[in-house]
């Protein structure tokens, strides 16, 4: 694959942020200026910010719960990000969503869903009124191994198969649905497999390594808009931080966790980068990012609260369609 | 000018022109094409529209329920049939979860327009799995309307409020009503959702009621005329909102309030409404409030079985007279 410079510095900016971002929160967290469920992306940077990069601005993005990094991979204001979290009225829901539903309708990002698997269904239906419109559109829809299990994973792959529609499933396997490993979860573990018994075009890819996750996006990208349907994408990957907050992770090993972190996607991107001759000023975009990040902290800090007389606000819409 | 059609011709009518005045609509369900529609509604709209809007879905409620979601979301008018509400529940989650709450959690951004349609009630002994009256469950939501269209101006009207509203609108069809036949006019004022209708204007005691329960009440009413009761019949039409305005009014009037209602009454709309009149019209009460409802069984397929299971018109004057005397 061939990568230019500014290339080589967005992705690994993006990461970054990422990276960092999410060490904050999880400091703001212990603070307690973050509350509620907070699920942590760190590990899995490469798969959001190389499927992501594949997109076009039309493209839309379905995600899940542990969606800050693809939200910031998409481009939404790290501040607005941050002052959700922090529950206040800048933040992109105005404190109605918190950390496991951001939304932005100027970038496409619809969720930010807290329901496992349901956000497939939601996508099939982005990408049916695309080609109904007859809009060269891709609606991509994340999603973990864990929603694997429910019905809603074989009806949407199902439909989305049947009526040949514009979706990219990405699968983020990170090897566990909270506590409980693939194995222990699926009679067969390897999902692109399923995904192809529904005559998807199905690819299993590194999904600690960026370069490899958007050579395989923007291939897929490129099939769907050529009018020939759903594709998926099996991404293998790991988290290194705990499913949330909450978790004493009782059922892993800390080895197994360092075993994944020598494929951390920072330091393999680094290798992919001497191995081309790139090079990068990684201390330069360190910098940058830590005042992104400093800043995002000031700014949800400084944030207004939400009146509590606009409780009921956003219930029932008003007059014509947004 | 007014003719006389069935409920479901009324319906019918009303997707059909929705179909014709707007490409963005589309209808979406088990059976809604090659088949006609489990109750016939959309007989022949295949042919005409084509099978880019009129969809065939394989059995997966989850799944075009959300894709439902996901196309009004993204511009579209789609117009969800569930065969049976009974089988919506499969849905449950999109319609609880997604539906009602997207514009909220997106703090105003995503607007979910989309119109859910689906049969309900019982009385053609299908036995519990094909007879509930669960619209009540629904009315529970913030976020979603629920209609219960009981006339034949209604079948028709509402899909074109339900179409026009920003928000996820649910519509609840009894099925005994699809064969029967009203006054029709397609020029008639409508009544906004969140409306109910004095349906039968009376000053000893109100009927608040919906569906297929309307005409229950009503005949109960034309009963009670003749022992000298005059009862107000109040179609509620819509269950969420629920029109508070218009039932206290009536409350004022009569001071006597029974509610007719096919859901069970633990924790029912029915329970809903004797709370809010508590609330808002205690003092005006000359008498308990009492309700006719669905005998708290699930419901059996013997047809004198499920006919002592529902509520029926006798029970319903005998129940007004109780009131009366009290
Ligand atoms: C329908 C549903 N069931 C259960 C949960 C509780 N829950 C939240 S996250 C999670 C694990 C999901 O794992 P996976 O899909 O692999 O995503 P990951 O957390 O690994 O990103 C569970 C069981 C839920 N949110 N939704």
């Amino acid at each position: 694959m061939k990568l230019d410079i500014n290339k080589a510095k967005e992705f690994y900016s993006q990461m970054l942020l990422i990276r960092r971002f999410e060490e904050k929160c999880a400091q703001e967290y212990s603070h307690q200026k973050i509350r509620g469920f907070l699920h942590l992306y760190i590990g899995e940077e490469a798969v959001g910010v190389g499927v992501i990069d594949a997109l076009s601005d039309e493209d839309a993005i379905v995600a899940t719960y542990r969606e800050h990094g693809q939200a910031l991979a998409r481009g939404i204001p790290a501040n607005s990000i941050m002052a959700e979290l922090y529950g206040k009225a800048e933040g992109v829901s105005h404190g109605r969503g918190g950390s496991m539903h951001l939304y932005s309708a100027q970038k496409r990002f619809y969720g930010g869903n807290a329901i496992v698997a349901a956000g497939l269904p939601f996508a099939v239906g982005m990408a049916l009124a695309d080609k109904m419109a007859k809009r060269n559109r891709v609606t991509l829809c994340l999603f973990g191994d864990g929603a694997v299990a429910e019905g809603e994973f074989h009806e949407s792959l199902n439909l989305a198969a049947l009526w040949n529609l514009p979706v990219l499933f990405v699968c983020e396997n990170n090897q566990y649905g909270m506590g409980t490993a693939l194995k222990y979860a699926e009679s067969e573990t390897n999902i692109s497999k399923k995904a192809a018994a529904y005559k998807i075009s199905s690819h299993q890819v590194d999904g600690m390594d960026v370069l490899e996750v958007s050579k395989m996006a923007q291939k897929a990208i490129k099939s769907i808009k050529a009018g020939k349907g759903p594709q998926f994408i099996e991404a293998i990957t790991y988290r290194f931080r705990a499913h949330s907050m909450f978790d004493a992770e009782l059922y892993r090993d800390k080895s197994e966790v360092q075993e994944w972190k020598k494929r951390d996607p920072l330091l393999v991107f680094k290798d992919r980068l001497k191995e081309m001759d790139i090079v990068i000023n990684t201390q330069e975009i360190e910098k940058e990012i830590s005042k992104t990040v400093e800043d995002a902290v000031a700014f949800a800090e400084a944030g207004t609260l939400e009146p509590v007389e606009d409780l009921e606000k956003f219930v029932y819409s008003q007059g014509a369609v947004k | 000018m007014s003719e006389n059609i069935t409920y479901r011709e009324a319906v019918k009518r009303a997707i059909h022109k929705a179909l014709k005045e707007d490409e963005r609509v589309f209808l979406m369900g088990e059976d809604v094409g090659r088949y006609g529609g489990s109750y016939a509604v959309s007989m022949g709209f295949l042919e005409e529209f084509g099978k880019e809007r009129i969809i065939d879905t394989p059995l997966c409620e989850s799944g075009f329920t959300g894709a439902g979601i996901g196309a009004a979301v993204n511009g579209m008018r789609p117009i969800v049939e569930i065969m049976t509400v009974n089988f919506s529940f499969l849905a449950l989650d999109q319609i609880v979860n997604s539906a009602s709450a997207l514009f909220y959690m997106s703090g105003g951004q995503f607007n979910v327009p989309l119109v859910i349609r689906m049969a309900t009630g019982g009385g053609n002994q299908l036995g519990a799995q094909h007879s509930h009256s669960l619209e009540g469950w629904y009315a529970h939501i913030p976020g979603l309307k629920v209609l219960t269209p009981a006339t034949i101006q209604d079948a028709y009207a509402m899909v074109g409020l339900a179409l026009e509203d920003p928000n996820p609108v649910l519509i609840f069809e009894n099925a005994t009503l699809y064969n029967k036949k009203g006054d029709f006019d397609e020029k008639a004022p409508v009544l906004a959702i969140g409306k109910a209708f004095v349906h039968r204007e009376g000053k000893d005691i109100t009927f608040l009621a919906y569906g297929v329960n309307l005409l229950k009440a009503l005949e109960a009413a034309d009963i009670l005329a003749k022992d000298g009761i005059d009862a107000e019949v109040i179609d509620l039409r819509s269950l969420r909102p629920l029109d508070n305005e218009t039932i206290m009014a009536s409350i004022k009037k009569t001071h006597r309030a029974l509610i007719v209602d096919e859901d069970w009454k633990s924790g029912s709309i029915s329970a809903e409404i004797m709370a809010r009149i508590n609330e808002d019209a205690f003092y005006e009460l000359d008498a308990p409030m009492a309700r006719v409802c669905s005998r708290e069984v699930p419901f059996p397929y013997a047809a004198h079985l499920e006919q002592a299971a529902m509520p029926q018109v006798d029970k319903i004057v005998q129940t007004a007279h109780e009131v009366m005397e009290s």
